[in-house]
């Protein structure tokens, strides 16, 4: 094998992972019961399955015809920074709003802490 | 900090004059004395030696990228099961960071990472409150996170 190859190879091991795990994030969003559990899914799996297929299109272009994109490079940083924020904000959104957890959800320290903190609102 | 990266470049400057050398080579040279001569003369700054920082950057970053595969592993292994052995849950985490970007890296890491995802912060920056996904311990959790981010910030934040 040659050098080509043996980085074709990688290149595409790289990209089958990427799809795969968008594929799973995705059945994870059917599958999961409420908005919290399906946000990890969504946040998770999936930047670090985009992060995946854009280093395997940085590596294809490098390697094959020797374009360094540095666009690409950007779009990871970028996707890895935007992402956990709008998973957050999701979420809390979400929670603010009065959507419920799963119903076998053990524990829930937050209502506490709203419970504590409306009668002092009030007054 | 940066008063010492500022200094490092105008003692590279200073070398190109003295050899009279304007190429990229002759910086790097003139950068590379200039760290050593910072090193030997750390004692004189209020702050530590920037090269300290650059480190715990580098290593709060691969920490980063090891916790992301780990937690899409995760994540992966728990939809992909038969049938759903999961116990969300939120819980109250107080955190030791006083300044509002060491937070944000901390939540942001803490999204990142195995099983937890960050709903809400408390006003006053104290208490975080997170989501996790599968909930059997949560001191273990608490302990997790303590250990793995937490420090990493503050050796970062650490002057």
């Amino acid at each position: 094998m040659n050098a080509d190859e043996i980085s074709s190879w990688i290149i595409s091991i790289i990209v089958l992972t990427g799809s795969v795990l968008s594929l799973i994030s995705a059945f994870g969003l059917i599958r999961l019961p409420d908005i919290y559990t399906r946000s990890h899914a969504a946040t998770k799996a999936s930047t670090l399955s985009v992060m995946c297929i854009l280093i395997a299109a940085f590596l294809f272009f490098a390697v094959g015809e020797g374009l360094y994109s540095a666009r690409i490079l950007l779009g990871i940083v970028f996707v890895f920074i935007t992402a956990p924020v709008g998973g957050h904000l999701i979420s809390r959104a979400a929670y603010h709003t009065g959507v419920t957890l799963w119903d076998s959800s053990i524990q829930d320290q937050l209502k506490e802490k709203k419970r504590k903190q409306r009668p002092s609102s009030r007054s | 900090m940066t008063f010492q990266i500022m200094i490092n470049l105008l003692m590279a400057l200073i070398w190109m004059f003295m050899n009279d050398a304007w190429t990229f080579a002759s910086f790097i040279s003139g950068y590379a004395i200039g760290v050593a001569v910072l090193f030997f003369l750390r004692g004189f700054f209020p702050q530590r030696f920037y090269f300290g920082w650059i480190y715990s950057v580098v290593k709060l970053i691969l920490i980063f990228l090891k916790e992301l595969v780990l937690s899409a592993a995760e994540v992966v292994g728990q939809i992909l099961q038969p049938k759903l052995k999961i116990k969300p849950g939120i819980f109250a985490m107080d955190i030791h960071l006083q300044r509002n970007w060491e937070v944000t890296v901390l939540s942001c890491l803490i999204t990142l990472t195995p099983g937890t995802l960050v709903v809400d912060v408390s006003p006053d920056n104290k208490t975080l409150y997170i989501h996790a996904m599968h909930l059997p311990d949560t001191e273990a959790a608490k302990q997790d996170i303590r250990e793995s981010f937490e420090k990493a910030i503050q050796e970062v934040s650490r002057t």
